[in-house]
């Protein structure tokens, strides 16, 4: 019977299976709590009549998650907001200092891939500054902007630039000559040569260094929050660990993952888009 | 003595062989062009043919010597000398039509949208493509294909001189058969100039007017210009018939053999060499059977003390 079906069908199916699995598990490695009245005396002296914090299982995750996502948009004060608005505000910064870094990475890459000169000067900066750890900018950003929103976004701007001003340069570097001489034997100039030829040519290259980056961003974002505090998806974990709802940590774990693919999806698309076969 | 449309004055590529000394590909060569004329220069590897094309396009820069378009230096591409390269030079992100309309488009950058692809579809369908597929990418064509856009683009720019670099180098003989007679076919309609690098002897003498023939490098020169002395119309199938065919078949076939070497390294005095103009023609009830001998008309190019 399993001949009849596709092989996407069969992966679905697969897919769905591991999940029960996993949860039943899951639920089943959560030791019950006994009722009171079943406990020895001793026990009960021992305190094991209170309600322990313990991981909580799949089905009370997935009804926090029904409750949470049937109304995502609440605002009852600073320590109450609904999942939306938090992950509302980590889309806003992520998205504001991932552009501000298109917006200088990609000219930037641009120009270092079609100049040596412009190549080896950079290099060593870029050697030096690509592997720092974003959230050591956090202190120095938190000291000069004196805004902690300004600081995340800097955090954000600072982490996705470097996959995307390399993956810019290393595919403009690349783009053959032959494209380049068609270009200069139809007397381009040198800015319709860039936008005509060259952004084409590199186009799969860059989107590769931007879905890089947005994955870099997001993985960012979660722990920059938690240091800025107030807003935002990281602060909401951390808020809910301080609360101890164990629950909810879990819920916006799996939002932090599904908005996650969500976003690296988003640039699949545009990666199929400019993709070209030579 | 006018000088003809396309002339190539005391050319020399010097190129650094990479242990202090220099490594001279050709020098001094001399030779020229006229208008309307299909030129194919025919030589072996390394003797610094596509380095001429390369300079005459404009994307190379000769060590010393010019070349000269309509008493105007050549200096950088230009769209007045259209280049087809040897591995189609298509950009693969464009359909067949798009890539013809990006040439058209840097042409006649006044032209409405509408006349654009007008335009490049009527020489898409010069080529034999038609219909749909000129919808398609680069990678769904196949290599006769390909190479018949990339003529398209060529021949839709109007260039004053068309390069072809080894056009039909990467086709099986069969589809290099086909686009040779496209090729003529687009060719014939126009006063086109053409110079055109080949490998392919019957493939040089089908299509030219004149052959250029270079000696091995370095130190390479153009040694012999020979006259195909067959009357246009041509036609694969019927060439082979004429009488002349044999005999200038079998000159060049002995000068790449053998003379090319014996040519090669031979440093002539003569700072200005000019090749020696040969013209068989076996019709010529006059010098029947006199190859390599001087002809009654003086032909374009002659070594002549100008």
């Amino acid at each position: 019977m399993t001949g009849n079906l596709s092989i996407n069908q069969r992966a679905a199916i697969l897919s769905i299976l591991m999940l029960i699995c996993g949860l039943v598990i899951w639920e089943a490695a959560i030791p019950a709590q006994k009722a009171a009245s079943d406990l020895t005396e001793y026990e009960r002296l021992m305190g094991l009549g209170q309600e322990r914090a313990g991981v909580p299982p799949p089905s009370d995750v997935l009804a926090k998650a029904w409750e949470q996502l049937s109304n995502p948009f609440y605002d009852a004060g600073p320590n109450d907001k609904g999942i939306g608005i938090q992950i509302g505000y980590s889309i806003y910064r992520v998205l504001t200092g991932y552009f501000l870094a298109a917006l200088v990475a990609i000219p930037l890459g641009f120009l270092i891939g079609m100049s040596q000169v412009a190549y080896k000067a950079f290099n060593p900066f870029i050697q030096v500054l690509r592997p720092i750890s974003p959230l050591a900018w956090m202190p120095l950003a938190l000291f000069v902007i004196q805004d902690s929103e300004a600081s995340a976004i800097f955090v954000i701007f600072i982490c996705s630039i470097w996959p995307m001003l390399i993956n810019t340069a290393f595919g403009v570097a690349g783009v053959r000559s032959d494209w380049v001489n068609v270009a200069r034997t139809h007397e381009l100039g040198s800015l319709r040569t860039a936008f005509t030829v060259i952004l084409p040519a590199a186009a799969p290259t860059i989107i590769t260094g931007m879905r890089i980056s947005i994955g870099i961003a997001w993985l960012v974002i979660v722990a920059a929050e938690m240091l800025v505090g107030g807003t935002g998806i990281g602060y909401y974990v951390w808020n809910e660990w301080n609360n101890l709802d164990l629950t909810s940590v879990i819920f916006s774990i799996l939002m932090i993952g599904v908005v996650g693919m969500l976003l690296d999806a988003a640039f699949s698309v545009l990666q199929r888009a400019v993709a070209y076969a030579e | 003595m006018s000088k003809p449309f396309l002339s190539i004055e005391r050319l020399t590529q010097k190129f650094p062989d990479g242990q202090g000394g220099t490594l001279t590909v050709f020098e001094n060569a001399s030779f020229g062009v006229e208008k309307g004329e299909f030129v194919c220069i025919l030589g072996h590897s390394g003797c610094g043919k596509s380095t001429i094309m390369n300079i005459l396009a404009g994307l190379a820069e000769p060590t010393s010597g010019v070349v000269k378009m309509d008493g105007q230096e050549v200096a950088g591409p230009s769209l007045d000398r259209g280049v087809v390269f040897q591995n189609y030079s298509l950009l693969p992100w464009l359909s067949a039509l798009k890539n013809v309309t990006f040439g058209v488009k840097a042409r006649y950058p006044d032209w409405t949208k509408d006349k654009v692809e007008a335009h490049a579809r009527d020489f898409l369908a010069k080529v034999g493509l038609e219909g749909d597929v000129v919808h398609r990418k680069p990678s769904q064509l196949s290599g006769g294909m390909r190479q018949r856009v990339s003529i398209a683009r060529a021949f839709a720019n109007h260039p004053k001189l068309l390069l072809l670099d080894e056009p039909f180098g990467a086709l099986d003989a069969l589809t290099r058969g086909t686009i040779q007679d496209e090729l003529l076919k687009i060719w014939g309609g126009t006063e086109q100039t053409v110079f055109m690098i080949t490998h392919d002897i019957d493939e040089a003498i089908l299509l030219a007017d004149r052959i250029l023939l270079m000696t091995n490098g370095p130190f390479a020169r153009v040694a012999e210009a020979v006259e195909i002395t067959i009357p246009r119309p041509r036609n694969r199938t019927e060439i082979v018939e004429h009488p002349n065919y044999y005999a200038i078949r079998n000159h060049l076939v002995q000068f790449l053999g053998k003379r090319s070497k014996e040519l090669a390294g031979e440093k002539v005095e003569d700072d200005d060499i000019r090749p020696e103009t040969i013209r068989i023609d076996t019709t010529d009830t006059h010098e029947r059977g006199a190859a390599d001998e001087t002809p009654k008309s003086s032909p374009v190019l002659r070594a002549v003390n100008d």
